[in-house]
């Protein structure tokens, strides 16, 4: 009875200690969003979203950096998923058993862990030196690269989840594999792959540093991509290092519109992933 | 290589009377590798149009690889070949040339586990068919309740064919997957035991439309379950370690067969 009682008591002790890890965890996140709730749901009026950002003094909104942003993310994505997809193809189905899929592999997971600056810092090498002005594409190109490690790993990663028993029915009544790859595979795998896709873009939505070096920062609405483009995440760098109190205010409203952005799309692929297993 | 060359009967122990039947599968030499591992040592056996042949064995013998073989499923995998001669209505279906597509249309299988695709139970059969020929819709709806009939499933989903293949039972999957089969119109049927993921109902259903397939096509089962071999086939094959150790009539090879470990192991002395 003692070994018993004893036991009982680690297991007590263990469960004191997991929870109060849990519970301290838990709580910073939840001081977090407590904070960024008090500080922006005050600021948040149809003016963000309908207006420009202002000078120090002025009443503004934030519809430049949102736009700015929501552009930058959609090029960064159209840009990054196929070439994600097709690699992450690649090496689950084609490459799989190849040398050269384990190199991929060992790179990918290389970038998918890069610095996000040190990607800025190339883009502003390859493309904004050479072009000799920052601009929105130099902006979505380094988003664009971030995009690409996370959806290779998810692609590939979901793809090896599906059985190989699939493969082996779909190869057994003649079906070629680039077909067994579009209808069958992909099929089984879609809505993983589709959280992978989401889960880039909430990655992405939050970047600041690879902005700062390409995308820059705009002001005034423009829609030029050729140009400076303005972006949530550098506005708010910008806009809460400032001495103004209304920037400030602008800041932490910025601050909450992404947070519950990515927020609702990881809600979205949550609901996906849930709806795989159930499937 | 002649069909000619290969066209003694595949007789090791047991002399079988082939008299009037034709051969549709020929087997010879066949070695098999997984890696530097011999998993098939010279292997002949035929597989004779309108019969069903079962194959036993205790567990790692080599009767899923054999079949495995006659689709050349093996060749997703790397690592993985054959040597010997296997022929398909007198071609040689292991040489470099043979088109995989075609082969596997002629030579279908159905797993062990239920595998239907993750699409409606219609499209899992339509999918196949369209592959090969393209149908207007109405025909398209005919060939698919045809295959669901054969397998004897139609009456059981007939109402919701709209339904997701996954969403039916694991017998009831696995005469999808018949369905589905058969629809591409094979010439031989490989089973690797398909009913030991199923209950014995699901079991009987699927041997009597085995029973009903043969007069179709040519048939080849491998199955742990030796009363379903001797149910269902007409000839049978022993395997053990790699090699081919009796092939025969099935009432032979259960009642009086030649070799000793055949008996050892029909009788459950090992394996």
């Amino acid at each position: 009875m003692a070994i018993y009682d004893s036991r009982r008591r680690r297991n007590r002790v263990a469960k004191v200690m997991a929870v109060g890890a849990t519970v301290f965890g838990l709580a910073w996140l939840v001081l977090i969003l407590a904070v960024l709730l008090w500080e922006g749901f005050s600021g948040l009026s149809l003016a963000v979203f309908t207006q420009m950002t202002p000078p120090p003094g002025s009443a503004g909104g934030l519809l430049n950096p949102i736009v700015g942003s929501l552009i930058m993310t959609v090029i960064a994505v159209a840009i990054g998923t196929p070439l994600g997809i097709l690699a992450g193809t690649y090496m689950a189905e084609y490459g799989r058993y190849d040398k050269l899929t384990i190199v991929v592999r060992f790179i990918n997971d290389i970038l998918l862990s890069a610095p996000s600056i040190v990607i800025g810092l190339f883009i502003y090498e390859v493309m904004v030196a050479q072009m000799g002005h920052f601009s929105g594409w130099a902006g979505a190109m380094a988003l664009a690269v971030i995009v690409v490690p996370v959806v290779v790993r998810t692609t590939e990663d979901m793809l090896i989840l599906v059985p190989d028993t699939l493969r082996e029915a779909a190869a057994s009544i003649g079906l070629p594999r680039s077909l067994m790859i579009r209808r069958v595979a992909y099929r089984a795998a879609r809505a993983g792959m589709v959280t992978g896709v989401l889960l880039a873009v909430a990655r992405i939505s939050g970047e600041t540093a690879p902005l700062l070096f390409t995308a820059l920062n705009n002001q005034f609405w423009s829609l030029n991509l050729n140009a400076p483009v303005a972006s949530l995440p550098v506005v708010i760098f910008q806009f809460a290092l400032s001495p103004y109190s209304d920037w400030q205010k602008l800041a932490w409203t910025g601050a909450l519109i992404i947070t519950l952005a990515v927020l609702a799309l990881s809600i979205i692929a949550r609901t996906l992933a849930a709806q795989r297993k159930s499937s | 290589m002649s069909a000619v060359e290969y066209a003694r009967p595949a007789v090791r122990n047991a002399p079988i009377d082939v008299g009037g039947l034709a051969e549709k599968v020929a087997v010879r030499n066949l070695d098999f590798f997984y890696g530097e591992n011999r998993a098939l040592k010279s292997i002949d056996v035929s597989l004779y149009l309108g019969r069903v042949t079962a194959f036993i064995g205790p567990s790692g013998c080599g009767k899923s690889t054999l079949l495995r073989v006659l689709n050349r499923m093996y060749d997703l995998y790397p690592n993985q070949r054959a040597t010997g001669h296997v022929t398909l209505d007198g071609q040689d279906i292991l040489a470099p040339s043979q088109d995989l597509n075609l082969l596997r249309a002629k030579v279908g299988m159905v797993f062990q586990k239920p595998t239907p695709f993750p699409m409606t139970i219609y499209e899992n059969i339509a999918f196949g068919i369209r592959l090969y020929e393209k149908l207007p819709k109405s025909e398209l709806d005919d060939r698919v309740r045809d295959a669901l009939v054969r397998a004897a499933l139609w009456e059981e989903v007939k109402n919701k064919l709209g339904a997701s293949g996954l969403s039916l039972s694991g017998g009831q999957q696995q005469r999808l997957c018949i369905a589905r089969t058969v629809a591409v119109k094979p010439e031989v049927i490989l089973f690797d035991e398909p009913c030991s993921a199923l209950d014995p109902i699901s079991t009987a259903k699927i041997e009597e439309l085995i029973a009903e397939l043969k007069d179709d096509y040519t048939i080849a089962i491998v199955t742990h379950n030796m009363q379903q071999a001797a149910r269902v086939s007409d000839f049978t094959a022993f395997m053990y370690l790699g090699e081919l150790i009796e092939f025969g009539d099935t009432s032979k090879i259960f009642t009086a067969p030649d070799d000793r470990r055949t008996q050892d192991y029909i009788t459950g002395r090992f394996g």
